[in-house]
């Protein structure tokens, strides 16, 4: 690992101004990634800044809806009673990622930061990684490629996103707060992350030096009609091959009023299924019309040599998880 | 190993180096017997807590909390498995709860509350349970059972707190935890066995687990 000085903050004005802008300062949350990726030599960092014990780790309501502290762990989060009556699809989401051991150690806003678990980017001994060395090329496109992208992807990087709880955060429309050099501003989470196009290095939009301090949900009156629902290769402890976070407002007929339909596993972000949802609008809920959704927002699927399984799979997770949002109506 | 970055003003291990450099200057004009100054990578002081003793180090700020526990303070207790939070050989508690000592740096610990395995147990009595393991026949090798057992104490209270999992059937609703075979298997993901003695384990944090659940 390479040297590195270590800086402790207390305030948050102390942290945004010892980070600066310098590209090699970063600050460490729970660290459960970063330390990982410094081991592997994927990151390093000269100077890290520890933001552990900046005032970030409430959890409260905030104009009808909640505001969670970038430092609230992700444990915390997903026991809080505000989260699980509220938003239980968040707390399903975050439980079902990674193990007790490593939420209890991850932040809110450093799990917005995780970056891919594409075994080409983490291990520095593959030369190709647009991602990790910018121009180097993409090995996985060649490779074994299982568990890579089906949306979004570009000749640069076909990498997804590993988290499990920004998928609910998409689909609940969080709002990402930050605080950087020149003040603070909001990011709605669909733009915080990126496809990856021709800068597949740059995971998100967050400017040098920007510090993310909360993450907003809106008030959502039907935001417990909801399911996340998550495949993977073993029942627990395994990253997703696809997730749907779903969450539905029926109105008296049973009819889809509104449906918000997000997609983890399959891009370099958690897909926001704006076609699925646009297709349901004003329908029954029933199978055939949540086939019919699915196939709209799976239409645009490139699959790779290894990743064609996903395509079907992302439809039937679509279903399974609108249906039992459905259910919980 | 590469050389270090020039850190600013605001650093602690420059500063820290800084200091160490004035101290190694003042040692020469000291007499003999006097504390040999520390090597410059150990440049960050760090108190640390562990089974209840306070531990003073000086630091390299990579070292991690298992290579302290480890390599610096003789505690071998506390097992390196794959050294990349995948495998919980390496489960601590950090103020009660668990973590992966693995992904850790020590220096964030100062103040921190550790225990390990070798803390669990009491005047010469093994922990509950350790007892249960054994009782059970909750392991085969041995090398992940420092973490397993770590591990089962801490989220036996997390049940008691009402805390849900990924299996708990209505997370909506605030309610106490029924500690079913499920519940215990998926609370206990985060530690791998290769030697597959998960029926054992199972059974012995049943075994306590019962009863507990409210």
């Amino acid at each position: 690992m390479r040297p590195f000085t270590y800086t402790r903050c207390s305030t948050i004005e102390d942290a945004v101004k010892a980070r600066g802008q310098a590209p090699d300062v970063q600050f460490i949350g729970g660290g459960t990634n970063l330390l990982d990726l410094m081991k592997m030599g994927v990151e390093r960092p000269a100077r890290l800044i520890d933001i552990a014990r900046l005032p970030l780790a409430n959890i409260e309501e905030r104009d009808g809806g909640v505001r969670i502290g970038a430092m609230v762990s992700n444990t915390d989060a997903a026991n809080h009673e505000l989260i699980r009556t509220r938003y239980p699809v968040l707390s399903e989401a975050i439980l079902a990622g990674a193990s007790p051991q490593l939420r209890n150690m991850a932040t809110m806003g450093g799990n917005l930061l995780q970056r891919t678990r594409c075994y080409y980017f983490y291990d520095p001994s593959y030369r190709e990684c647009n991602k990790r060395v910018p121009g180097s090329g993409c090995a996985a496109k060649q490779g074994y490629n299982r568990i890579h992208a089906i949306l979004g992807a570009s000749e640069e990087c076909i990498a997804v996103h590993p988290s499990d709880m920004c998928v609910a955060l998409a689909a609940l429309d969080a709002v990402v707060q930050v605080r950087g050099p020149r003040g603070e501003r909001s990011i709605p989470i669909v733009d915080f992350h990126r496809l990856p196009g021709n800068t597949p290095q740059i995971d998100t939009n967050l400017r040098p030096g920007e510090l993310i301090t909360a993450i907003d949900l809106p008030h959502l009156a039907y935001a417990k009609q909801s399911s996340y629902l998550k495949v993977r290769d073993r029942n627990s402890y395994a990253f997703a091959l696809v997730s749907v976070a779903a969450v539905v407002d029926l109105d008296s007929n049973g009819d889809v009023r509104q449906a918000r339909i997000a997609l983890g596993g399959v891009a370099h972000k958690p897909w926001r299924a704006t076609k699925a949802e646009k297709a349901l609008s004003g329908r029954k809920p029933d199978e055939a019309n949540l086939r019919a959704a699915a196939n709209a927002e799976l239409e645009g699927a490139k699959t790779y040599r290894d990743n064609a399984f996903k395509v079907e799979l992302a439809r039937r997770s679509i279903i399974r998880a609108m249906t039992t949002a459905v259910n919980r109506a | 190993m590469e050389p270090d970055e020039k850190g600013s003003d605001l650093s602690v291990s420059r500063r820290e180096f800084v200091g160490v450099a004035l101290v190694g200057g003042a040692a020469a004009v000291l007499p003999a017997g006097a504390q040999p100054v520390e090597a410059p990578g150990d440049s960050v002081s760090c108190t640390l807590t562990i089974n209840g003793q306070e531990h003073q180090v000086r630091l390299d700020p990579r070292v991690t909390l298992l290579d302290l526990l480890r390599e610096r303070l003789r505690m071998t207790g506390t097992k390196k498995g794959c050294d990349h939070g995948q495998c919980g050989a390496c489960t601590v508690l950090v103020n009660g709860r668990r973590i992966n000592s693995c992904l850790s740096l020590a220096v964030r610990h100062e103040g921190d509350r550790i225990t390990t395995i070798e803390g669990l147990a009491s005047g010469g009595n093994l922990h509950p349970m350790q007892a249960a393991f054994i009782e059970r026949d909750g392991f085969q090798c041995g090398y992940c059972t420092p973490g397993q057992i770590c591990s089962a104490v801490a989220m036996l209270e997390e049940v008691k707190a009402g805390a849900p999992s990924a299996v708990t059937p209505n997370i909506a609703r605030i309610e106490p935890i029924q500690l079913s075979d499920d519940e215990i298997r998926e609370r206990m993901s985060g530690n791998i066995c290769r030697c597959g003695a998960y029926v054992g384990i199972v059974a012995a944090v049943r075994s306590l687990g019962h009863g507990r659940n409210a």
